[in-house]
């Protein structure tokens, strides 16, 4: 009875939760966003440097949260580097469909980086969760308020 | 609990469906199949409710009187002469009767019925706090208030300039007695504490607290929500000049809330919301308002949740609120011991004098974690900062585990409780 409880946690994703990467204040950064879940009082900032070519170059983030929310934050840092603001908004676009059952979700994904594809689908256990997608995506409405100029987001 | 339960034992036998409840033994088991939430699996298990200090479970007799309401005598109150508006009107004001004997007023005419607590405490700080305090008057609170009562003293400090003092809690989550003394002077105007935090458990000794503002000539807003589902209350024992509850935490429907003000003072206070039913007269020149309650309650009340509290209180009253008190002393007591015999655990609010509300943190598992995964075995606690987030960073927290407990909750329940905090160990420890 527990397949969906086991499915969250994934060993990957406890790994994450427990020792997240990218964990640290960059000295240099270009954009920053910080992301608050007022009901469960999550919150982080993520920081990126995206070069002029709109090329992410770093991406890190800080934080306090569950070990979904700090998972989803950790394994979406090494997702991103040194791919497009654009493919950062693909990825983010299938993991949110993914996270919410969205009817497009598997077109979404299809077009993705096995290994990324594998790894959005790890963290989307979470839509066994209604409750819980917030705290999987937060990092990621977080990184897109970032990208786009906005400072500060809420997922409620 | 000494502050807080005072002997009602003669305001139950007038209830008086249980009978003599000083010699009737507190029976769990019966009282359970009353709730007819409980007649179902969550997840393939039975249900463990541990989320009371949110929202209790309605009993079959609250639901039946709502739907009784509706079915045979609904009407809008206080107006039109047919029979149905006369059997809904005494339905309604009768529960008004019972409210005003649950908390032992003066009389009913100092009961305003609201939409909720939290807007009870809104219409405080609106129509007295306008009114009569002015740009340099200081309001003490707790720092352990929860939002509600936080907030509506913040948007009044916007307004008027009023100074807001917090009261310090110590370690245990106690309230420190000493430090709120010294903050009480000749600025003081009002005081609004909760009576037992709804993060922590803690009773407040709001009796102390109560005759201490009074010295200064100041007075006093009591945030009931939480107590009045877990001790008796009596507000003139208190001394209390505003109570305000929650009737949903005491079993009984959302969508109303209950303000107690003493009536002398509830008739200085100018209408906060204008409408029908709240006045005397009206013409386009001038109107002229009821005297309270009726002043603070325009428009259509919520008839049928009125009612269903009415109900409510019949309910806990045959009970005997003493013996509910001791009942979930027992589960405190209990769960206590077993939550801190888990390594890792740590329970935060660990005043001498607490209510069933226990919050606490593991070191292996996020409280959202904590949560899902005891859900997974049917067990509804509470995550997260429990609309007090000035208590969480008292804490140093983001949040917590809270498991807050019902007359319907049994050790067999703490039993299952302790065994998911196992399974949380397993997942993620």
């Amino acid at each position: 009875m527990f397949d969906d409880l086991r499915e969250l946690y994934q060993e990957v994703i406890l790994d994450h939760g427990k020792k997240p990467r990218n964990f640290r204040h960059p000295d240099d950064f270009t954009c920053e966003a910080a992301g608050n879940n007022p009901m469960c009082g999550d919150a982080l900032i993520v920081y990126l440097t995206v070069d002029d070519n709109r090329m992410i170059r770093d991406v890190a983030f800080q934080g306090k949260g569950c070990a979904i929310s700090v998972a989803s934050a950790s394994m979406m840092t090494e997702m991103l580097k040194n791919i497009s603001a654009d493919e950062a908004d693909t990825l983010f676009k299938a993991f949110h469909g993914l996270c919410t059952g969205a009817d497009d979700a598997d077109d979404l994904v299809a077009g993705l980086d096995e290994e990324v594809a594998e790894r959005l689908q790890m963290l989307s256990g979470v839509r066994q969760f209604p409750m819980r997608v917030k705290c999987a995506t937060l990092a990621w409405h977080t990184m897109d308020a970032a990208i786009n100029g906005h400072q500060e987001i809420s997922t409620e | 609990m000494n502050a807080v339960v005072i002997s009602r034992s003669s305001q139950s036998s007038e209830v008086g469906q249980a009978g003599d409840n000083s010699l009737m033994a507190f029976d769990v088991e019966r009282v359970r199949k009353d709730f007819p939430i409980f007649d179902q699996k969550v997840h393939g298990r039975p249900l463990i409710y541990l989320d009371s200090g949110a929202s209790a479970q309605k009993p079959q007799q609250v639901i039946d009187a709502m739907s009784t309401a509706y079915e045979t005598y609904y009407a809008n109150v206080h107006r039109g002469v047919h029979v149905m508006s006369q059997r809904s009107t005494e339905a309604y004001e009768s529960a008004r009767e019972k409210i005003a004997k649950f908390l032992n007023t003066n009389n009913s005419n100092e009961i305003v019925l609201t939409g909720s607590a939290t807007e009870a405490i809104n219409l405080v700080a609106y129509s007295y706090g306008r009114k009569f305090l002015k740009a340099g008057d200081e309001i003490i609170l707790s720092h352990m208030e929860h939002h509600a009562n936080i907030v509506p003293w913040q948007l009044l400090r916007d307004d008027v300039g009023v100074v807001l003092k917090i009261a310090p809690i110590l370690d245990d989550g106690s309230l420190d007695l000493e430090a709120f003394e010294a903050l009480l002077g000749s600025k003081t105007k009002l005081v609004a504490m909760t009576h037992i935090s709804n993060a922590l458990g803690t009773v407040v000794p709001i009796k102390q607290v109560i005759n201490k503002v009074h010295e200064h000539g100041a007075l006093v807003l009591v945030d009931g929500c939480q107590a009045t589902p877990h001790s008796a209350v009596d507000v003139q024992a208190l001394g209390a000049d505003f109570y305000v509850f929650a009737p949903h935490k005491v079993y009984g429907p959302t969508g109303i809330g209950v303000l107690y003000g003493r009536e002398d003072l509830l008739n200085t206070m100018p209408p906060w919301q204008g409408g029908g039913d709240m006045i005397a007269s009206v013409t386009f020149d001038k109107t002229t308002f009821q005297k309270a309650p009726l002043r603070f309650e325009a428009g259509t009340p919520a008839i049928v949740e009125t009612i269903g509290l009415g109900a409510a209180i019949d309910y806990v009253s045959a009970l005997g609120m003493e013996n509910i008190a001791a009942h979930e002393q027992g589960l405190l007591h209990y769960a206590t011991e077993r939550l801190n015999a888990i390594e890792g655990l740590t329970i935060i609010g660990t005043a001498p004098d607490k209510a069933a509300i226990i919050s606490f943190i593991m070191d292996c598992a996020h409280p959202h974690d904590i949560g899902t995964i005891v859900d997974q075995m049917g067990v509804a606690l509470r995550t997260g900062h429990h609309c007090a987030q000035p208590v969480m960073d008292r804490f140093g927290l983001s949040a917590t585990a809270r498991v807050s407990f019902g007359l319907y909750n049994t050790r067999q329940d703490i039993d299952t409780l302790i065994d998911a905090i196992g399974a949380v160990k397993e997942f993620l420890g």
